[in-house]
């Protein structure tokens, strides 16, 4: 009857597409949060991506370096934060909120041009026999790259923090910075890496936004996307598996609601309007129930010779 | 000790001399909801705002503040724009109209105006232009074009406005193609480009192959650019980056004249607190150039239900219509009157689902 005309596999294919920006950008945020730095100018350096990598995209007509450039751009705005919060000691909060607010104005001066234009299309994953299977085929072997390559970041940074022995450098900074600076470990150079990581990796989630799940360039459009980055990492507890799964949900519940909405189904429009945000939340929190905290020095300001 | 004394009253010379030049000034200040690149709605209200500068030259200064959030901070905004001396200040977006009434009380020499509203002071007039109108001619195109009978809309907040687009647009498809159906999915949002293309493509998804949006993005327009064979309007703006197709036509809303005119009327001092309404007639409703994509002789129908609109001899909501639940609203020969037309809280009959709270 009515869920009929809801394709499932189309809906599980949308949910790739819709959650990959909040998971780049909130993987990025993770990986600095955990190196004890609290960075809210996610939202400034996602849509500096987007128009990096879509003013790069147009130019060259390539969407891979314009998915670069988005790269670059992210991480040259994160270096600003890096400067202010690492070596001038400003306040990291401030410094984050100022960055967000210069990202919109910047990317807003940047993309006068872009208004309306349309990007290269970016291809999609097109596998001999593997993207013809029937269900599977659609769902998880015909996105673009990029979808893959944030799966791949995800396992990369799950791996990197819990058995590699940078990992545990970077978490000993995060949890006590004066302790890895007494160890001997250059706590600022290495913060640097992470901030400038997260700055890269939101730029990337941005331009996932202004290349393939919009496609275009608009003033303000992210519109609170890194917030909500920012939200999941805290309540996915500072966990990459859990960034995955939180993102997963706050994409899938938001295509399935709009998907609802327009079958028709008899549930008030407002609860399923908020439903994304509850039920990634509420299973969040229950999952946090591990007693998983914050980095212990996240946010604090470090100084040789404190 | 001298130097300072110097700078003081040198200061103090400066404020006062510009204090006498803002005097001559009249300051008209604007509150937008999204920001002025959005390629709709608020473009079009900037446009407006441009417009008053060019056309009055020094004698004005122009304010704006875009991206204000519809709520508390909208207050919080609009009393900062009347503290900075603003003579009369525009709020273009439906949620402001408490703030805008409840900073005009405390600023009575400020005009305030607010688009798209129903509640006046004496110090606040609302206008709004009759969307309905063009959303006729969007149906009655719609109804011709789908292939699939699926009609998908894009709908932002349900407030009478967006309801009464929604039951234009499908009365005039019903009318041409009896076996139409719409989709609608509510947004929540004026301006969101990623959920605007998401709901874009659910309802691609789930067949339909026109899209009409009363959101405020291009971005339902590259999503539907991206599936291909669906039809789109442009909305607020005429949006013709994305003509001749998938855009086959807009609604492009010219507020300039009562811009230009409403400042002229704070400069002579005949302000005064009206409701202004005005269509496709007077000119604050325009139609998009109706492209080639669409078939010559629905290109014709489309421009005669235009003319006759503007005319006066045709209102869209004319009997007999019921309502959703299939009680008769208008009879035979009945037009629908204002009244109930800016406080339409149903659909009409034939249309699912139920309109939220």
């Amino acid at each position: 009857m009515i869920l009929s005309s809801i394709d499932p596999v189309l809906l599980l294919a949308s949910l790739m597409v819709a959650s990959t920006p909040i998971l780049l950008a909130a993987l990025g945020e993770l990986v600095v949060e955990r190196a004890g730095v609290l960075n809210l100018g996610v939202e400034g350096m996602m849509i500096t991506g987007a128009i990096c990598g879509f003013a790069m995209a147009v130019n060259t007509g390539s969407p891979l370096v314009g998915f670069i450039a988005a790269a670059a751009g992210g991480a040259v705005l994160a270096l600003l934060f890096a400067l202010l919060t690492q070596f001038a000691l400003a306040n990291q909060v401030a410094s984050g909120l100022a960055l967000t607010l210069f990202g919109l104005g910047l990317s807003s001066l940047l993309g006068q041009g872009y208004v309306g234009i349309k990007p290269p299309p970016t291809a999609r994953l097109d596998l001999p026999i593997l993207s013809d299977l029937p269900l599977v085929g659609r769902v998880l072997f015909s996105h673009d790259l990029i979808v893959y390559f944030a799966l791949a970041l995800v396992a990369l940074v799950w791996a990197l923090l819990k058995y590699t022995r940078a990992g545990l450098i970077l978490r000993a900074v995060g949890e006590n910075h004066e302790a890895a600076h007494a160890l001997g470990y250059k706590v600022v150079r290495i913060r640097i890496l992470a901030i400038l990581f997260g700055g890269a990796c939101a730029g990337l989630g941005g331009a996932y936004l202004s290349l393939v799940r919009v496609p275009q360039w608009t003033e303000g459009m992210t519109s609170g996307a890194g917030w909500i980055a920012l939200a999941l990492v805290v309540f996915a507890s500072w966990k990459a598996g859990r960034v995955l799964l939180g993102a997963w949900l706050f994409g899938g519940v938001s295509v399935l609601q709009l998907n609802l909405q327009a079958a028709g189904l008899a549930i008030p429009v407002e609860y399923l309007s908020m439903s994304p945000y509850l039920i990634t939340i509420l299973v969040l929190v229950i999952m946090s129930a591990d007693k998983s905290r914050a980095p212990a020095s996240l946010g604090r300001i470090f100084h040789a010779s404190q | 000790m001298k130097l300072t004394h110097l700078l003081t009253s040198a200061a103090l010379a400066l404020g006062l001399a510009s204090a006498g030049v803002a005097q001559d000034k009249t300051k008209v200040g604007f509150i937008y909801v999204g920001p002025i690149g959005d390629g709709g709605w608020t473009y079009e209200h900037d446009k407006g705002r441009l417009a008053v500068e060019a056309h009055f030259g020094d004698a004005v200064e122009t304010v704006y503040q875009e991206s204000v959030p519809e709520g508390a901070d909208a207050e919080r905004a609009i009393t900062q724009m009347a503290l900075q001396g603003a003579d009369l200040i525009f709020t273009t977006s439906f949620g402001f109209m408490e703030p805008t009434l409840a900073v005009a009380e405390k600023f009575p020499d400020v005009k305030f105006e607010h688009a798209t509203g129903y509640k006046t002071l004496p110090n606040v007039s609302t206008y709004s232009a009759r969307f309905y109108e063009g959303r006729a001619v969007q149906g009655h195109i719609a109804g011709k074009m789908t292939k699939s009978n699926i009609v998908g809309y894009i709908a932002s907040y349900p407030i009478p406005e967006v309801i009464r687009g929604i039951n234009s647009a499908y009365i005039h498809a019903k009318k041409v193609n009896p076996d139409v159906e719409f989709k609608i999915i509510w947004a929540y949002t004026w301006f969101d480009p990623a959920k605007e293309a998401d709901a874009a493509t659910a309802l691609i998804e789930q067949g339909a192959d026109v899209i009409l949006q009363h959101t405020d993005s291009t971005a339902p327009q590259a999503a539907a650019e991206k599936a291909g064979n669906v039809v789109t309007f442009g909305q607020a703006s005429d949006m013709s980056e994305y003509a001749p197709f998938p855009r086959v036509s807009s609604i492009i809303d010219n507020w300039a004249p009562y811009y230009i005119a409403r400042t002229q009327a704070v400069m002579d001092g005949t302000w005064e607190s009206t409701q202004t309404w005005d269509g496709i007639g007077p000119g604050m409703v325009g139609i998009g150039e109706i492209s080639d994509a669409v078939p010559a002789e629905v290109k014709e129908e489309a421009l005669a239900l235009k003319a006759a609109m503007a005319d006066g001899i045709y209102h869209p909501f004319s009997g007999p219509l019921n309502k959703q639940d299939g009680s008769v609203w208008l009879a035979e020969g009945a037009v629908a009157d204002d009244g109930t037309l800016l406080g339409m809280d149903f659909y009409v009959e034939g249309l699912t689902g139920e309109i939220p709270n």
